[in-house]
């Protein structure tokens, strides 16, 4: 797909608008200071107890996620015209949503074939015929993004179930602040630090049609061994809710409560950090010790909002990524004005052959998985990973998607070996209540080895800070 | 506040008191092991050590004979010991993580460091030479931990469930060590005032931090029994004694009370505790039998934290 674009730099070596300052600070910074911030920076980190647990690695359960100190910038205007293109996709994909469960408006106009909808783990049959408060059932939506040139935005994948990752945002920030103070004072970067309170108003937002007063949330979590624990912690402390486990809440006389250290406490919305298996045990996996028996029913009664909505995962799983530009013209009446990653659908005969003869080329990933596992980069693997994972496609073809490398904008990055161009992508934070709220920014996660295209953090990929600079 | 947070605050505390205590009963134990033979007994007295820390039957689970390597692990790095220091500190870090906001960033900070830091010690490296100085790392940062807590918590539900774990696990401990003097080692008639008798009530001292204590409090240069157990039932002067536990349990209770608008049943039984302590004597705790007073407190003791448990709702 052409050359790399560069975010910093043009092709004849003159800096972008955006980066101005920042081109010149990167010239400025000796290793010594860099090695010297980011020592600071991991200081700053550890002690908050910003950790990542990285799954299949015990000596390392808990463990820091890198992070870059150069920030990635964009200027106002790039900016505006992203996030129009992220909001018209989030409305269509809410849409889609409700549409599929209720009248399948989009099943019967044969814009997408009913089997991949009605015979896909991730449609949930319990949620048919339902409408959440709003009719909103992707709350929080974590948009992949890509870039490739200085106009042209790909999306990689949206992430409508539980996304994760916000409180490195808000963390890239305090960190960046606290150690380049000066730099902030050269620029106008748009604050990032309201999210927590957004994400409080969104939530109190969707709370039932029958909740007098101010709505009482929680932040439900599976508890201290999943990966994501230290994000539940940071962000109920910041929005300032009850960080609820499933043994902490009960069912009764038609209402969700919490256990308190007096009265029990009358719950509204729940932001739900578990998947929607482990729910509630009574309408779900019968085994989960997670969830709170009794839950779904109430959810039903419209007596708890539950945030994301469950069933959310059927707009985000891969084997529909193929289908959103059709989905938003269907919704929208538009033409989709962020692009998908051309894609290729194994499971079709004619698709499995020309992946199957441009393996070397292609990225191949698994149509269920997630975060960077079960996946074959083409360009970077050995020809004797190429033939182990050959034959894994071939054993199994609809299990797959494969689509062609992108060439992944590139941003100055601070390496052991000095400053580096390093490929990076975006995923953008993206609240719906009463209204879309987005943050101005978002998480830019870098791929920390030269030439690599995998970002993601449970695959040694780092963070940074991401910038946007108010007109 | 979610009964489950004040549970765990309420463990975090009593886990860290008890990796405390425990690095002080193995330092005696340790001490005695020491001694020249002409001390006889001092199997006796790591049994005496295994009974007080309450891990005999862990132990004889795992071991057939009492021998001081073994011992020492069991207490200090078994995984399989729900009291070993390495069990009380990951439990007090997994409970002070999954109440992260509950707390100041120096109370996590203090318990955060130490299991990180212990986590990375191989038991192998604590060799005879290592061990004192290893048993006072603990008791620094179990310090470190309270010192924390007192220094930068609100004096609110967070600082009083937390209080309440470490005075119902302290007045335990003391309570144990007593009794374990009084009833294995029940000194025989013609023990009394022999070496043997002075070093095994200096041990009982020792195990609570109090043998020099004792001397300035009663200016008395020998060990009357009499006035140990005194010293450790019920002077509230002495910061490990049954009474001063029950003075700051009792007003652990009281502020929760008062903040929930509230009074409860462990409430009144704490207060009741409290004053028969502050009415109580020694002749007739002698009287009666001091090992049945112990052993009646100790099941007043843990009566009282299930009441506790129960009432706050911790689940």
């Amino acid at each position: 797909m052409g050359s790399i674009f560069n975010e910093m730099l043009n092709p004849d070596g003159s800096v972008r608008g955006p980066y101005a300052q920042i081109h010149d600070w990167v010239g400025s910074l000796g290793t010594a200071h860099v090695e010297r911030a980011l020592k600071e920076a991991e200081g700053i980190f550890r002690r908050l107890g910003i950790t990542f647990a990285v799954y299949g690695a015990e000596e390392a359960s808990e463990r820091l996620i890198p992070f870059d100190i150069i920030p990635r910038v964009f200027s106002a205007m790039e900016w505006r015209r992203l996030t129009i293109g992220i909001e018209q996709r989030v409305r269509a994909l809410n849409a889609f949503l409700h549409d599929l469960y209720h009248r399948q408006e989009i099943l019967r106009a044969g814009r997408i074939p009913q089997d991949i909808i009605l015979q896909n783990a991730a449609f949930v049959p319990q949620m048919v015929g339902l409408t959440p408060p709003r009719g909103v059932y992707a709350h929080i939506i974590g948009v992949d993004i890509v870039r490739v040139s200085e106009t042209e935005f790909y999306v990689l994948e949206d992430n409508c179930r539980t996304p994760s990752g916000v409180s490195y945002m808000l963390e890239d920030r305090e960190a960046m602040m606290f150690l380049f103070p000066d730099l902030f004072k050269r620029h106008r970067v748009a604050p990032v630090e309201n999210y927590p309170a957004m994400l409080r108003s969104t939530l109190e937002s969707v709370a039932p049609s029958g909740c007098k007063g101010e709505p009482t949330v929680v932040l439900l979590t599976p508890g201290i061994h999943n990966s994501a624990f230290f994000e539940h912690a940071f962000l109920a402390d910041e929005m300032g809710v009850e960080l609820c486990e499933g043994s902490d809440l009960f069912v009764e006389g038609g209402h969700l409560y919490m256990r308190t250290t007096q009265e029990p406490k009358r719950v509204d919305v729940v932001y739900r950090r578990i998947d929607d298996a482990f729910l509630d045990p009574l309408t779900f996996r019968p085994d989960s010790a997670l969830g709170v028996p009794g839950l779904f029913d109430l959810y039903r009664a419209g007596r708890v909002t539950l945030v994301n909505a469950p069933g959310t995962g059927i707009a985000d799983d891969k084997s529909i990524y193929t289908y959103i530009p059709d989905v938003i013209e269907f919704y929208t009446g538009e033409k989709p004005l962020l692009k998908n990653v051309p894609t290729w659908r194994c499971g079709e005969p004619q698709a499995l052959k020309y992946v199957l003869d441009h393996l070397a080329e292609l990225v191949v990933k698994e149509v269920h998985g997630s975060g960077g596992y079960g996946m074959l980069v083409g360009p970077t693997s050995s020809s004797r990973e190429i033939e182990e994972f050959r034959a894994r496609l071939k054993a199994n073809p609809k299990n797959y998607i494969a689509q062609p490398t992108l060439a992944l904008s590139a941003s100055p990055t601070f390496t052991g070996s000095g400053v580096a161009s390093r490929h990076i992508d975006l995923r953008p934070f993206v609240l719906t209540g009463d209204r879309i709220r987005i943050t101005p920014g978002g998480l830019t996660r870098v791929a920390l080895k030269d030439g690599s295209l995998v970002v993601n953090s449970s695959q040694g990929g780092g963070t940074k800070d991401t910038w946007v600079l108010e007109d | 506040m979610l009964g489950r947070t004040a549970a765990s605050l309420f463990w975090l505390s009593r886990y860290v008191e008890r990796a405390e205590n425990m690095a002080r009963l193995l330092e005696v134990g340790y001490r005695i092991s020491l001694m020249p033979r002409a001390i006889e007994g001092h199997r006796d007295d790591w049994r005496s050590t295994l009974t007080s820390a309450a891990c005999e039957a862990s132990y004889f689970a795992k071991h057939k004979d009492i021998t001081t390597p073994e011992i020492i692990h069991h207490l200090l790095f078994d995984d399989d010991n729900p009291s070993s220091v390495r069990t009380c500190l990951r439990t007090a870090r997994n409970n002070g993580r999954a109440v992260r906001t509950a707390l100041t960033r120096d109370v996590w900070e203090s318990l955060n460091g130490t299991w990180n830091e212990y986590s990375q010690i191989t038991p192998g490296s604590i060799g005879p030479d290592r061990l004192p100085g290893f048993l006072d790392w603990i008791k620094q940062r179990a310090m470190l931990f309270r010192g924390a807590l007192l220094g930068t918590m609100l004096r609110h539900d967070t600082y009083y469930f937390s209080q309440l774990g470490t005075f119902i696990e302290r007045a335990d401990n003391t309570a144990r060590i007593l009794d374990v003097k009084y009833y294995i080692l029940l000194p025989k008639p013609s023990d009394v005032g022999s070496d043997v008798d002075i070093q095994q009530w200096s041990t009982v001292l020792r195990s609570v931090s109090a043998h020099r204590a004792y001397r300035w409090f009663y200016r008395d240069s020998t060990y009357r029994p009499w006035l140990v157990a005194e010293f450790l039932i019920l002077r509230e002067e002495m910061p490990r004694s049954l009474i001063f536990c029950y003075q700051w349990l009792t007003r652990s209770l009281n502020g929760l009370g008062e903040l929930y608008g509230q009074r409860y049943e462990c409430q009144t039984e704490a207060t009741e505790l409290y004053a028969r302590l502050k009415a109580g004597n020694m002749d007739d705790i002698f009287q009666s039998g001091l090992h049945e007073f112990l052993q009646d407190f100790v099941n007043a003791n843990n009566r009282i934290a299930a009441q506790i448990a129960q009432t706050y709702n911790f689940p």
